[in-house]
């Protein structure tokens, strides 16, 4: 509900949250992302706060509003930011002024970092992140940071996401004020028309055209609909947002409403999100006590609203057409399109659903102007994207680089390069990188040097999605890989179209077939028509992109799939049934344990010399793996 | 922007010139061009879906798009036969074919089924897919409408028809991905949740998922137990239709025909249902001017009871409207009431012998023949209900050639009939038969035969004003429960005037029921102008004049409205819960010997605030620490819909419930049980 307030003054906010900080001379900022929360960040929190008070000195946890409650003199402000990006090393602990970074603190670390640093004024060199032989202070000399350009992550990790005076006091929602009272809906449109920004939620369409096109659209009643139901695998961009810098998101939809005269919006949240959901109805509400949304927006005596709305728990709900059925209460299926939703969306109203990061980037987009932002990026795709890093590489975590930015760059320099069982390698251990989860496809070591945008990733058939970039090294089977994103996808097609719901389950029973055995080069043939149709013939998104990872694995590593069906041998040796026990020949003493395990009599070999493992005679069974008991079996 | 069509518009279609007109997508279009695209789920009266993506065309400068959710735009260059577009076709049909069960021959629909017949047509030679078919139980709980999930391709074409058409939603999609079903609510069984029976579903579903309750196997017997005598009943629909099954055109005339053929099947006697019709006009009619005369009598708008899925419909969904609905049976019960009375002695038979058969073209008749209401001395008055379909297996299956028979009269006296009672067998008839009674009984008869334009053709309500008697009277005239419903509440609120409403579940009424054969594109047009034309061929157009319904009167019943009539004639309602046996625990005590009190949470008393009256026992329960001897339930319905909100407490029902009430209640009978 709204309360009546009048008019929020901006400045006297901020105001007041400065001076409720003059006293703090030094802040203790614990990363509360879901990452480092589940490492234990709360109970770091607390031990801090426990131990600097224990030492008598003034610790505080909040910033209190009333000028009497305001910490005393040289207090330490201990206190919680969202995701710093850097999960890996998790929990994180930046000191400022000092520029520490202190990286996996666990409760025992406390008693040190209160004694040496915020007394002693020194750094606890073991907790510093070290790179290449050096050890890094702060985020300015770790090369993870260092090669980012964090525009739309930059408060992220600096700001308390549950203090909104805190993002007011840094220049918070003075853009949403200017869009509303000084800004016409034409200029808002074509000012973020002129920035270039493109949809981040996969698609890349220009977002200021699609508020241009419900802006046009007659019709008193019109909604902004935040699609925040982050569903692919491995990512968590949005989340990392919603639960750092929430108030970013409601800024941008304010601006995105005025734009196209909307006095409503939804924030559709993956319910899987607890953290942001409760972060972002958090902010709403604090707006509304502070009647920045309400009943008269800035004084305008026009209205806006926002609704936060958990997700329904399927990823298809995250396909604008089925999100917006699921706001209005029924199932989550896609329909078919046009009407575009812009034209005819919720309730049949012209409705502008936007990602989370663009919207936060319409923000930046009117804090710098258009010509500044897009001196980020490149001329087609202007801007900064924000990719959640994982798998196979030595710095997983949410980064973000301006487009244009290679591959080798977010690989080696800031992913610190692949790892392989505990070790560090360079290019030679690079397989590929799955970039836009389960819709997108691979890219290989020929495009390391390939500058990331929309336009020349669609033209080696992969896309930037939402942001998950997947780093796999030499020992994945790509066949394997391409069937875990069939499994994922199959599951969650809606079922309502023929291709995509029998369809992907087909394609997933080839799959089967080629990773067990079973496979043949008909297997291959089939897998790639039916693929094709999918691609063509489904109704959504979901189902048109589907068969990508297959498409682009079967482009760029046919030989791999090849190898499975003429060879039957998977080359990666993670399918099992393509992969016959081998034995180590340094590590074999020649015992003959084996030989007598095998049921099938295909092993050989002379008492003392290093045995053989005939591999037609193979069924695979792992008996004489169990048996040897020197680990020379695998 | 998209170029704005005009009437004069065209596009190409293989590069011929096509107008768009006022099609309003490209499949519609493409279609009037005379290229018959498949397709599994788009019907022009319900909304556009796109999920069979059989419809699919290549549109120059967009690429493939499904047809059916495109808007045609003027200039549009319309490709449909490409050999991608063949391919796609071809996959999806492969792919549908792979997820279904065949069963083959012993198929309901083996000989009438879309899904091969697309197969054919979009050239699938094999299927290259593994089969993943899914063998889900039968669901055979409704006495109208069977449900085979194994064989449903989630077209989805019954779900929107049950909701958009009937406003039911007794169907809907639930779980996804390749686990996706079609189901009524919570899994359970048709029969056990809100489906009206109307068939609807089964006339749209292209494959056998859905299918009347099949009743040709026990009606067998019947007719060949040797001590059984078997009479049949037939409505005026079916002889409109089922010439389409042996290779007539759709609405030729083949009753005499046909009821050679049922004496063929060993039917003794073969009556007309066009009879009990006129009966109906007698009795709804006699029902009708008492209400207009008196208020005692019931309420106004009178509306008809000939379709028992709306029958069920208002007992489910606008138990308040129920005091509106005519007591009168259908034609089809009153058939049977009167056939339990009189035939027994007329035939010479013991009454046990008697079986008593109906043909309709309906599925909702089977479940009305096995309604509790329509039971007398213990056994069913209407032994089974077969469809038109059904009828025509049968006769088939007796190796009867339809087309050679001699035509054969209907066996007297239930076999005369009136025109007006023929117009049953389409939207508007019972309307104009109950106009023209009234012209003739209260009126100057100047318009006793009279064709009412008024109520006949398209248009989802026709009101037709009629002075009769120097009284003005409003008749009302609808088709498709959810039009209906809309109309209710357009009474309710006001905004509508009527004295009579007809209403008949199936868009255009019964000639376009779910037990016809399965219509061409067109047909149910050519029956319902062959209900017309057969009107106008009887030399009696007006039920008055029914010579042995007025016998009947004399020698039996007395006059409309007597007692026995009402015996024989009439029924009674009740507000039935749309859910069977589903109550949500709410509190759990411990196990044992609680107190069992159930709030209902049904439409109406909710209306009437239950939510709150749940909300106030809960609380109180909490309140006095009786946790542990009461058990709250929700529940959809108690059945009692008009003294809501009610409340179950223990064995007592309370109506018109308040918390105090219920909390008083409770308290008493937990005194009253014996301690320990």
């Amino acid at each position: 509900m709204t309360i009546a307030t009048a008019p929020a003054s901006l400045e006297a906010l901020a105001a007041g949250y400065a001076q409720a900080r003059a006293s703090i001379t030094r802040t203790v900022v614990i990363c509360a992302g879901t990452g480092c929360l589940s490492a234990g960040a709360l109970a770091v929190r607390d031990a801090l706060v426990k131990s600097i008070a224990a030492r008598g000195l003034p610790v505080v946890v909040e910033l209190k509003e009333e000028a009497h409650d305001h910490a005393p003199r040289d207090s330490t402000l201990v206190g919680v930011s969202g995701c710093q990006g850097f999960c890996q090393m998790g929990p994180l602990v930046s000191i400022e002024p000092d520029g520490i970074l202190y990286q996996k603190v666990v409760v025992g670390d406390v008693e040190e970092i209160v004694a040496e640093t915020l007394v002693a004024q020194r750094p606890v060199a073991r907790l510093l992140h070290r790179a290449g032989g050096s050890t890094c202070h702060g985020q300015a000399e770790i090369p993870f940071y260092r090669r980012q350009k964090r525009l739309v992550l930059e408060q992220c990790g600096s700001l308390d996401p549950e203090d909104i005076r805190a993002y007011i006091h840094h220049d918070g929602y003075l853009q949403a004020r200017r869009a509303w009272t000084q800004m016409s809906d034409e200029a808002i449109c074509k000012e973020i028309t002129a920035s270039g920004l493109r949809g981040r939620g996969g698609g890349g369409f220009p977002t200021g055209r699609k508020w241009e096109v419900a802006r046009v659209q007659p019709g008193a009643r019109k909604y902004i609909v935040c699609n925040a139901d982050e569903g692919d695998p491995g990512a968590f961009m949005n989340r990392s947002v919603m639960e750092g810098n929430p108030h970013s998101v409601l800024e941008g939809m304010m601006i995105a409403g005025r734009a196209i005269g909307a006095a409503e919006g939804y924030i559709y949240v993956r319910a899987e999100y607890p953290l942001a959901v409760k972060r972002v109805r958090r902010a709403v509400a604090d707006a509304e006590a502070r009647g920045i949304l309400g009943d008269d927006v800035f004084g305008t005596g026009r209205p806006f609203h926002l609704h936060v709305m958990e997700g329904a728990g399927a990823f298809v709900c995250g396909e604008e057409t089925a999100l917006l059925a699921s706001i209005e209460g029924h199932r989550g299926m896609p329909r078919p399109k046009p009407p575009f939703p812009a034209i005819s969306g919720l309730w049949g109203c012209p409705t502008v659903i936007n990602n989370v990061e663009t919207l936060s980037s319409a923000v930046l987009i009117l804090r710098m102007g258009a010509a500044a932002y897009r001196r980020n990026g490149t001329p087609g795709s202007p801007g900064t994207k924000t990719f959640a890093l994982t798998g196979h590489v030595a710095n997983t975590g949410l980064i973000e680089v301006p487009f244009g930015a290679t591959l080798r760059e977010i690989v080696f320099e800031i992913g610190g390069g692949i790892v392989e069982h505990g070790k560090v390698l360079g290019e030679e251990g690079f397989k590929a990188v799955q970039i836009g989860g389960p819709s997108g496809g691979c890219l290989t070591r020929d495009h390391l040097d390939l500058p990331l945008d929309y336009d020349s990733l669609r033209s080696v058939g992969a896309m930037v999605g939402s942001g998950g970039m997947v780093v796999m090294s030499r020992a994945t089977c790509m066949v394997d890989v391409a069937r875990f994103f069939m499994s994922f996808t199959q599951v969650e097609s809606c079922g309502k179209c023929v291709p995509c719901r029998e369809g992907t389950r087909q394609m997933l029973a080839l799959l089967d077939d080629i990773c067990e055995g079973r496979g043949d080069e008909g297997t291959l043939a089939l897998l790639e028509d039916l693929a094709w149709t999918v691609q063509q013939a489904s109704l959504c998104g979901l189902g048109k992109t589907a068969p990508n990872p297959v498409l682009s694995t079967l482009r760029h590593f046919r030989d791999e799939y090849l190898a499975h069906v003429r060879d039957k041998r998977c080359p990666a040796r993670k399918c099992k049934a393509l992969s016959p026990p081998e034995i180590d020949e340094v590590r074999c003493k020649g015992c003959g344990l084996c030989i007598k395990s095998c049921p099938v009599g295909a092993i050989t070999g002379e008492r003392k010399q290093a045995h053989h493992i005939d591999p037609d005679k193979c069924i695979k069974c792992g008996a004489c793996v169990t048996a040897c008991k020197l680990k020379a079996v695998a | 922007m998209p170029t704005t069509a005009t009437a004069a518009s065209t596009i190409t279609v293989d590069g011929r010139t096509v107008p768009i007109g006022q099609a309003r997508n490209l499949l519609e279009v493409v279609r009037a061009s005379g290229v018959d695209l498949p397709t599994f789920c788009y019907h022009s009266e319900l909304s556009v879906h796109g999920a069979c993506r059989l419809c699919v065309v290549d549109v120059k400068g967009r690429g493939v798009m499904a047809s059916c959710s495109t808007p045609p735009e003027a200039g549009m260059e319309v490709v449909t036969r490409t050999e991608p577009l063949r391919r796609m076709r071809r996959t999806s049909v492969e792919l549908l074919l792979a997820a279904h069960n065949p069963e083959g021959p012993s198929c309901d629909r083996a000989a009438a089924c879309e899904l091969q017949d697309v197969a054919r047509k979009v050239g699938v030679e094999r299927v290259r897919f593994k089969p993943m078919g899914r063998d889900l139980p039968l669901d055979r709980t409704s006495a109208a409408v069977h449900r085979d999930p194994s064989k449903c391709i989630l077209c989805g074409d019954c779900v929107r028809m049950c909701a958009e058409v009937q406003g039911v939603s007794a169907l809907d999609f639930a779980h996804r991905g390749a686990a996706t079903t079609v189901q009524p609510a919570f899994g359970r069984g048709l029969g056990e949740v809100d489906c009206v029976g109307c068939g609807q579903c089964a006339r749209v579903c292209p494959t056998a998922a859905l299918i009347p309750a099949p009743e040709i196997e026990p009606a067998w017997k019947l007719l060949t137990a040797p001590s059984t005598t078997a009479v049949a009943q037939i409505a005026p629909a079916v002889r409109v239709a089922i010439g389409e099954r042996f290779g007539l055109p759709a609405g030729a005339e083949t009753t005499g025909r046909m009821v050679a053929a049922l004496r063929r099947l060993g039917f003794a006697k073969v009556y007309d249902t066009t009879f009990t019709a006129d009966l109906t006009v007698w009795e709804e009619g006699a029902e009708f001017v008492r209400r207009l005369r008196s208020s005692d009598e019931g309420p106004l708008p009178l509306m008809t009871s000939c379709c028992p899925a709306w029958v069920k419909w208002v007992e489910q969904f606008r138990p308040d409207a129920l005091p509106n609905l005519s007591s009168c049976r259908s034609p089809q019960g009153m058939f049977g009431g009167l056939a339990r009375r009189l035939l027994p002695k007329a035939l010479g038979i013991e009454a046990k012998d008697l079986a008593v058969v109906s043909i309709m073209p309906c599925t909702a008749k089977k479940a009305e023949a096995a309604r509790e209401e329509l039971r007398s001395e213990g056994r069913r008055e209407i032994d089974h209900v077969l469809t038109t379909e059904e009828l025509a297996r049968m006769i088939d299956g007796a190796g009867i050639r339809l087309g050679d028979l001699e035509p054969e009269p209907f066996d007297q006296p239930f076999g005369m009939k009136t025109g007006a009672g023929l117009l049953f067998g389409a939207s508007g008839g019972v309307a104009e038969a109950v106009l023209r009674y009234a012209d003739a009984v209260l009126g100057d008869g100047s318009r006793r035969d009279a064709v009412w334009e008024e109520v006949r053709g398209p248009g989802a309500l026709r009101v037709a004003t009629a002075t009769i008697g120097g009284r003005t009277i409003r008749v009302g005239v609808v088709s498709g429960l959810r039009n209906a419903g809309q109309v209710l509440d357009d009474v309710k609120a006001g905004r509508l005037a009527l004295d009579i409403i007809e209403v008949m579940a199936c868009p255009g009424g019964c000639v376009n029921g779910a037990g016809q054969p399965r219509p061409a594109r067109g047909a149910v047009d050519s029956r319902t102008a062959a209900i017309h034309r057969a009107d106008r061929c009887e030399h009696r157009q007006n039920s008055a004049d029914n010579e042995e319904v007025g016998k009947l009167y004399k020698n039996t019943l007395g006059e409309p409205g007597s007692h026995t009539s009402h015996e024989l004639l009439h029924t009674t309602y009740r507000p039935r819960r749309r859910i069977d046996d589903l109550d949500l625990l709410l509190t759990a005590g411990e196990p044992g010997g609680k107190l069992l009190t159930t709030v209902c949470l049904g439409t109406s008393c909710h209306l009437r605030g239950s939510q709150g009256v749940l909300r106030g026992l809960l609380d109180a329960v909490d309140a006095k620490g009786w946790g542990a001897q009461v058990d709250v339930r929700a529940t959809f319905c108690l059945e009692q819909c008009a003294s809501g909100p009610n409340c179950k407490i223990g064995k007592e029902v309370l109506t018109a419930t308040t918390v105090d009430k219920a909390v008083a209640e409770i308290g008493a009978q937990l005194a009253a049980r014996p301690q320990g």
